[in-house]
């Protein structure tokens, strides 16, 4: 079995107002200097294989199809 | 074209469908509105079903498909009812999203850009004036160009976004057909856009909810004209 991680991010240049809301409220706790903050997603898949070439490139095909938008978001695919 | 398929569109009643799938809520006010201003009762294709009926309309509605897990439309898009969708789409048959309807058409690669949190962060439902920027299409001939409608909306993802390029091709193409008008911008959408069509002009998308101001009991039918035109029963 392969454990694996995709993390989903907004593309640079696209607005994220649950982001700035976040932002805002960690200003708002005392927290300075933060410049940004970006949300995304984390994915945690275990995959019935022991083939990690096969992994990767399921894992592919998972985010163009389904995990991803990619109008929107890039992604990456991480093995343990 | 245009004209020779109203006559032919006069001479019988155009068949529609609205597709349902667990989570969406708006199909019964579709079905009632269809309805009405048809004068048939659209045929109801479930998520399953791998073929659509012959009509001249599909209709995706609004609601909350599969709970917006994941991103808004994102399951929805890749049930298997969105595969003849799009098989039907490509042969010309006209196909109308509505609010979760037009997230779904977006996931599912119909229509371009993507629908995001409201800039505000909120779910809006109000009422917000829709300008028609396109009247010559297949959804909007009861109207005139730049003429103001009302519309109530109710989403928390209907800011629209696109990138420069998709941008600029789906203005100079004309596939922008709604723009929030008069400052009434519920969500941030890039160019106040509302509603966006395919380039062949046979797939509307739109986040305001048109079949809920079709009647006097509704207090207006500013988004009667909407299915009147996609079903061609505009007086000629």
């Amino acid at each position: 079995m392969i454990k694996a991680r995709v993390t989903v991010t907004l593309k640079n240049g696209v607005l994220d107002p649950q982001g700035k809301a976040i932002e805002g409220a960690l200003g708002a706790l005392g927290f300075d200097g933060i410049g940004q903050v970006r949300q995304g997603k984390v994915f945690d898949l275990q995959i019935e294989t022991g083939d990690r070439t096969k992994a990767e490139a399921d894992l592919k095909a998972m985010c163009e199809k389904l995990l991803a938008n990619t109008v929107i978001e890039n992604y990456t695919i991480s093995l343990a | 074209m245009s004209f020779k398929r109203r006559r032919q569109g006069l001479n019988r009643t155009m068949k529609s469908a609205v597709v349902q799938l667990p989570g969406l809520n708006r199909d019964r006010d579709m079905i009632a509105a269809l309805t009405k201003i048809s004068g048939k009762a659209p045929v109801t294709v479930w998520q399953t079903e791998t073929e659509i009926p012959d009509v001249d309309l599909i209709v995706i509605p609004g609601g909350f498909s599969y709970g917006d897990y994941l991103r808004c439309g994102a399951i929805a898009a890749r049930m298997p009812v969105m595969q003849a969708i799009k098989a039907k789409a490509e042969k010309g048959v006209k196909v109308l999203g509505v609010c979760n309807g037009f997230q779904i058409l977006v996931e599912a690669g119909l229509l371009p850009g993507a629908l995001m949190r409201n800039a505000s962060l909120k779910f809006v439902c109000r009422e917000v004036k829709l300008e028609v920027v396109n009247a010559d299409t297949d959804f909007t001939r009861a109207y005139s160009k730049g003429q103001i409608i009302r519309s109530p909306v109710a989403h928390h993802d209907g800011n629209y976004f696109a990138d420069a390029e998709t941008l600029e091709s789906i203005e100079g193409n004309g596939q922008v057909v709604f723009r929030y008008a008069e400052g009434t911008n519920p969500n941030g959408s890039m160019g106040d856009i509302a509603g966006v069509m395919n380039k062949a002009g046979n797939v509307l998308g739109m986040m305001p909810h048109p079949e809920n101001l079709i009647e006097a009991a509704h207090g207006g039918a500013d988004g009667r004209g909407i299915f009147a035109s996609a079903l061609e029963v505009i007086a000629a």
